[in-house]
């Protein structure tokens, strides 16, 4: 039918008719008490997104702030406006890690700030700690995220930039940053294995870099040092004195005149922050490094319909039902929509688009997945593959169908299929969560543990093996059965007393806020944002060179 | 008379040397191209790839830079001629237009000297001479002493009996040259000296005569033109009062509030003069006007003056085209009676100086030029390019703008939009102050006289005002499309044209990109806060304000205009970008804003404030006062230079010991050039 709605656009650039592409999307009825409603409900959704983002901006607050900026450093997010092409975009990831994670302790970020943007050109994964956040010491969650970047790095082929500020590790939680394997260590691991890739490792030493810490910089390609200002030791001037009793001043034990001159331990000395962003960026201009795109490009056009529409047609009902091809029609370039077999399986949405200009194979839900839907994924996805397309789960999603003639259909073989493509599909996997995300759905729609290289949260979303209100009549279920078998009785009242606290906390963990403050994901975006955030997305793991895909066995 | 008309009947002009450079070289040569000669250019080696060069048809080398060597040499030039086998030289202004040595040689070698006979160049170059012929031939002449008896006592006794105010004038002066004003008897000798050395130095002569100062003058002159065939016409009086230096900066014709009755007294007074020396040619009579429009002959230009377009505007003529005829022996192409007066012109001369440093001439790159559209009422005459340079060796000036329309008024609100339009970016230019100037109430209501520039001082040099709000976000804004501009020229060598990265969007995850900025308004600094909005606008915070602002950059020909609207208003205003400075040219006025260099760059680049002295402008060093190892306190002097025929003392920026002399004396040093480098006292650190 999608075919049948399709407007058509102009002729493209090859043929007239011949190559005419159907649009998608149709005008929403904005006036509706519907579509308003949903629209005000997004909207303030996205307002509060806006709002804790924009706290979690200020790092560690005004003091902290002032404090480090009264040393002549600059914040860093500034360093990382002035390390990029100026004026270029920054994809920054889960600004909300750490939110609520840690009691009363508020690590905004996580204490780091992680993205990737242009340097001298190049797309670089940028590793920043912020100071003015505990010192810029490692929690648990600032290693997750650190590695986390890391791993953006290794999947994308992407140059590092750590510009590094940090404490070490955060003392009282060193058990849960130490020891573990994916832990401190690991960032000195993948440092190394990075660069055994190619994937240059540049570090830019603008504060303290202690213990561990110290090996950012050693274990670095070439790095850079400030002036009075960083500083780099194994063990800091308290731990030397209680070791041996020798007195020494931080700069004298290792700072940037000890390490560009004597130690050789940092190859370039910076006069101040802005002489050591500068050096960054003509470090990275001599990587020598060229971006081979494989994919073919074509002229981006802008979707036909606005973006904020979204807002009204998604709403925050999850239980209210959207086509998700209106989705699409705002996120892809001139709202053009090659769909593939548009009449089979039709609550799984499959089709080719462009997104700011590089081809993208689109997986949206429209509704819980049968047989027929899963095997159209993994037809999809195969074709994908194949043709060294990026695909683009659009996420929203209650799982596969139930019940005793689907069972017997075979579903769980069919899911099989969808999963076993899903996970060895090679290509740039990006997940968008812009509904529920519930159980194996999950699964078959690129979840987090199917390494897609990218995962976001729209504010609406729900992460849980179930919804709360399923699961809690699941238990309750169980419950009234084994009170039957006791021969007790299991008022309506006390299923309503044991059903509650399940649903207000599957609400709880189900919130993107708790998963992002996680790493379930890598940021939570507005909606109107998804174009934007899929085409740095899809351009960045276009860095990396594509492998051929070998899929496993599909149970037939 | 009769060996100009014996030589006539009618000499044929097919080729033409014109003696000259710059402008008026061009000028020539356009008129020789629409008559079909063809003309020869001469040229020195700092003018080998100059303007009037390439325009000319030939060109020939004649020397080094030094105008002695090169367009003041007479040999050399008349050489060319018999190798061109040009038959006629035109001297142009200034150089030898009025040499009579130069005069007479070219009649010797057979080549027509455009100009008049060497005889009226003589008698009109010697002032006391020229005003006794004037006098004899009934033009009303100033009261003075033109005697012998040049004793101290005796100038001074005839001063008195003149009656103060007095000029002291050198008899062979010219130019402004060896001219002092002496208010009373006290500071007469003071003067009389001071005019005699410069007298001295300059010509080689230092008679002097005295004569009635007239206070608050008009500066009128009179076109006129004579031929061989004793015919003489006057083309109306241009006004030239407003001079700066005693040279004139801004003239227009017809003169503001003259009659047509002393318009016509004017013109036969002058056409007398022309008579009395059996002029030949396009030759200018120097009037000084007081309040009550009397007149008195001041002296007579035996030249194609600078300011002759304005009377080509008035008048239709082309005077180039009838000095080449009248040359060629024909007769006036007109006679009086066909010569009409319509509309009113302006010049207004641009040269590169500096108005806020009492005009000191200037010299440099012209790293961007700009003009305004020329049509049939706008001429640009101009002999540089964009690219081109203001030589040091030469006459400063970069142009003529001239206008007409159908009255003053029209004529001067066009000039005044065409000066917004003339925009030079390298060196400083007088555009500024001419546009204060043309824009000053006395001057648009034709209260001219040759003391306005002092007279209104305060008016024409207004305090520098910071740059307003809306011209720093222009300025913001243009930085920033041009950073845009060189981020898709990149992308153009990439594969990849499309990626959202490559868009210089400043899109953030969730939050609004704030940009810190911050611009030098002179040497105060501005901090400016940019918010890049979703929807491609800005939003700027300027001390307190918020401003929204958005644009685009458009190229016409090779310049760049920034359309830009603030808060809603849009204008457009020319946009150039060179060495860290932003450049913004509108019709509300202009502005130049610095990006601060990075302290790890300006750390190692030298300025005025870092270490030690560099040079205001290119020039020679005449004298070197310290060695190394000397110690001096700010402000010792450490140099004497000369540049544009004058002298600048270098000093010390600092207290401190003198590291190293980049100069020896003679040596020639460019503009900025470090001169010294110096270590400042430990203690000062």
């Amino acid at each position: 039918w999608a075919l049948l709605r399709g407007r058509y656009a102009g002729p493209l650039c090859r043929l007239y008719h011949g190559d005419v592409v159907a649009t998608i999307g149709s005008r929403p009825d904005s006036n509706s008490p519907v579509y308003q409603e949903s629209y005000d409900r997004m909207k303030a959704l996205v307002t509060e997104l806006k709002d804790r983002a924009e706290k979690v901006r200020l790092g560690g607050g005004e003091k902290a702030r002032t404090l480090h900026m009264s040393r002549g450093k600059l914040l860093p997010r500034e360093r990382i406006d002035r390390l990029i092409d100026p004026g270029s975009a920054f994809l920054e990831f889960s600004q909300f890690a750490a939110y609520q994670l840690y009691g009363n302790e508020e690590v905004p970020a996580g204490g780091i700030i992680t993205g990737i943007g242009r340097v001298s050109g190049t797309e670089c994964i940028i590793v920043a700690n912020d100071a003015t956040v505990k010192g810029g010491s490692y929690y648990p969650i600032t290693v997750k995220k650190h590695l986390r970047a890391q791993e953006i790095a290794m999947q994308n082929h992407l140059p590092c930039v750590y510009l590094v500020d940090s404490g070490g590790a955060n003392l009282p939680r060193q058990a849960d940053v130490f020891p573990d394997r994916d832990h401190f260590g690991r960032i000195f691991y993948n440092q190394a294995n990075l660069s055994s890739k190619g994937i240059s490792q540049v570090a830019v030493v603008m504060g303290s870099c202690t213990a561990g810490g110290a090996y950012v910089p050693a274990m670095a390609d070439e790095s850079i040092i400030v002036k009075k200002q960083g500083t780099i030791f194994l063990g800091g001037p308290p731990l030397v004195k209680a070791a041996t009793g020798e007195e020494v001043s931080a700069e004298d034990l290792g700072g940037a005149d000890l390490h560009c001159r004597k130690s050789g331990v940092t190859d370039h000395y910076a006069l101040d922050d802005n002489h050591a962003l500068h050096l960054a960026r003509k470090i990275v201009r001599s990587l020598n490094y060229k971006k081979n795109i494989d994919v073919t490009i074509e002229k981006p056009e802008d979707p036909l319909h606005p973006a904020d529409e979204l807002y009204g047609i998604v709403g925050d009902n999850l239980k209210k039902n959207f086509d998700v091809r209106e989705i699409i029609a705002r996120i892809v370039d001139g709202s053009k929509f090659d769909e593939f077999k548009a009449l089979y399986g039709d609550t799984l949405v499959t089709g080719f688009s462009r997104i700011f200009g590089y081809p993208v194979g689109i997986i949206g839900n429209n509704g819980v997945l049968f047989s027929e839907s899963a095997k159209k994924g993994a037809h999809f996805i195969q074709l994908c593959c194949q043709r060294n397309i990026p695909l683009i789960f659009l996420q929203n999603i209650t799982g596969f169908m139930v019940g005793r003639d689907y069972e017997a259909g075979g579903i769980a073989k069919d899911g099989a299929k969808m999963v076993t493509a899903v996970a060895c599909a090679s290509v740039p996997k990006i997940t968008v969560i812009i509904g529920g995300s519930y159980g194996a759905g999950n699964y078959g729609m690129c979840g987090r543990s199917y390494s897609p290289r990218f995962l976001y949260t729209w504010p609406n979303a729900r992460i849980s093996v179930m919804g709360g209100e399923q699961a809690a009549t699941v238990l309750a279920t169980i419950a009234k059965d084994q009170k039957a078998r006791e021969g007790k009785q299991f008022s309506e009242k006390e299923e309503a007393a044991l059903k509650e606290p399940i649903i207000k906390r599957f609400e709880e963990e189900g919130n993107p806020y708790y998963s992002s403050a996680r790493l379930w994901d890598d940021g939570i975006i507005d909606p109107a944002d998804t174009r934007l955030v899929l085409g740095l997305s899809l351009s960045a793991a276009l860095n990396a060179p594509t492998e051929k895909t070998r899929f496993g066995v599909f149970r037939m | 008379i009769l060996r100009y008309i014996s030589q006539a009947g009618r000499s044929k002009i097919d080729k033409v040397l014109i003696a000259n450079r710059g402008e008026i070289a061009c000028r020539v040569m356009r008129t020789a191209k629409k008559m079909g000669v063809q003309s020869v250019a001469v040229y020195s080696e700092a003018d080998r790839n100059s303007m009037h060069v390439s325009l000319a048809d030939e060109a020939y080398l004649i020397g080094p830079a030094a105008s002695q060597q090169s367009y003041l040499a007479m040999d050399k030039i008349l050489q060319v001629a018999k190798l061109s086998g040009a038959q006629a030289i035109h001297p142009g202004y200034g150089f030898l237009s009025e040499n009579t040595e130069f005069a007479e040689a070219c009649k010797r070698q057979d080549v027509i000297f455009i100009g008049p006979p060497s005889s009226a160049i003589r008698d009109m170059g010697i002032k006391s001479t020229s005003k006794s012929i004037m006098s004899k031939a009934g033009v009303p002449i100033i009261e003075g002493y033109h005697g012998e008896d040049q004793s101290d006592q005796h100038l001074k006794e005839e001063a008195r009996k003149i009656g103060y105010p007095v000029m002291i004038k050198a008899v062979r002066g010219g130019g402004g040259k060896g001219m002092r004003i002496a208010r009373s008897d006290e500071d007469f000798l003071e003067q009389l000296e001071s005019a005699r050395r410069e007298a001295k130095k300059s010509f080689n002569d230092d008679v002097m005569l005295i004569e009635k100062f007239v206070d608050n003058p008009r500066h009128v002159e009179v076109q006129v033109f004579g031929d061989q065939h004793g015919n003489a016409v006057y083309l109306f009086e241009r006004d030239c009062s407003v001079q700066r230096r005693h040279q004139k900066i801004i003239e227009e014709a017809p003169g503001p509030g003259i009659s047509p009755e002393v318009r016509r007294k004017l013109g036969e007074a002058a056409v007398r003069a022309a008579k009395a020396v059996s002029y030949v040619g396009a030759g200018t009579v120097e009037f000084i006007m007081d309040p009550g429009h009397n007149f008195y002959f001041m002296e007579m230009n035996t030249r194609l003056q600078v300011e002759h377009p304005v009377t080509e505007m008035i008048t239709g003529t082309d005077l180039v085209e009838w000095q080449l005829r009248v040359a060629a022996g024909e007769p006036i192409p007109a006679t009086q009676d066909e010569i009409n007066l319509q509309g009113h012109a302006f010049e207004a001369r641009i040269y590169a100086e500096d108005p806020d440093n009492n005009f000191m001439p200037g010299a440099g790159p012209l790293l961007h030029l700009s003009t305004p559209p020329a049509d049939p009422s706008t001429r640009i005459e101009t002999g540089v390019r964009q690219g081109d340079e203001v030589s040091v060796h030469y006459d400063p000036m970069i142009a003529k703008l001239v206008v007409w329309a159908e009255d003053r008024q029209a004529a001067l609100r066009k000039l005044k939009y065409s000066l917004h339009q003339y925009n030079i970016v390298g060196l400083s230019t007088n555009i500024d102050f001419l546009l204060s100037l043309s824009g000053h109430p006395a001057f648009e209501a034709g209260d001219v006289h040759t003391s306005f520039i002092p007279q209104h001082h305060n008016e024409l040099f207004p305090p520098k005002k910071e740059t307003s709000r809306e011209m720093l976000c222009q300025a913001a804004l243009g930085l920033i499309l041009k950073e845009k501009a060189l981020t898709e020229e990149f992308n153009l060598q990439s594969e990849d044209h499309f990626s959202p990265f490559t868009s210089n969007n400043g899109r953030r995850v969730n939050l609004l990109f704030t940009r810190s900025l911050t611009l030098l308004d002179g040497e105060k600094k501005v901090d400016l806060k940019i918010i890049y909005n979703r929807d491609g606008s800005y939003d700027m915070h300027i001390l307190d304000k918020v401003l929204r602002v958005s644009g685009d950059l458009l190229s016409e020909g090779d310049v760049t205009y920034l359309k830009c609207s603030v808060d809603g208003k849009v204008c457009k205003s020319k946009l150039v970008m060179l060495d860290g400075t932003i450049h913004l040219f509108s019709m509300e006025g202009n502005a130049q804003l610095r990006i601060p260099a990075p302290k790890f760059l300006s750390d190692v680049s030298t300025t005025a404030s870092q270490g030690g002295a560099v040079a205001p402008m290119t020039g020679t060093i005449e004298k070197v006062f310290v060695k190394v190892g000397d110690k001096v306190e700010a402000g010792d002097p450490l140099m004497v230079m000369i540049a544009m025929k004058m002298e600048h003392t270098i000093r010390a920026p600092k207290s401190g010991t003198i590291k190293r002399v980049h100069f020896k004396e003679g040596v020639q040093a460019s503009r900025h050039a470090p001169l010294v480098e110096m270590e400042e006292d430990a203690e000062s650190e």
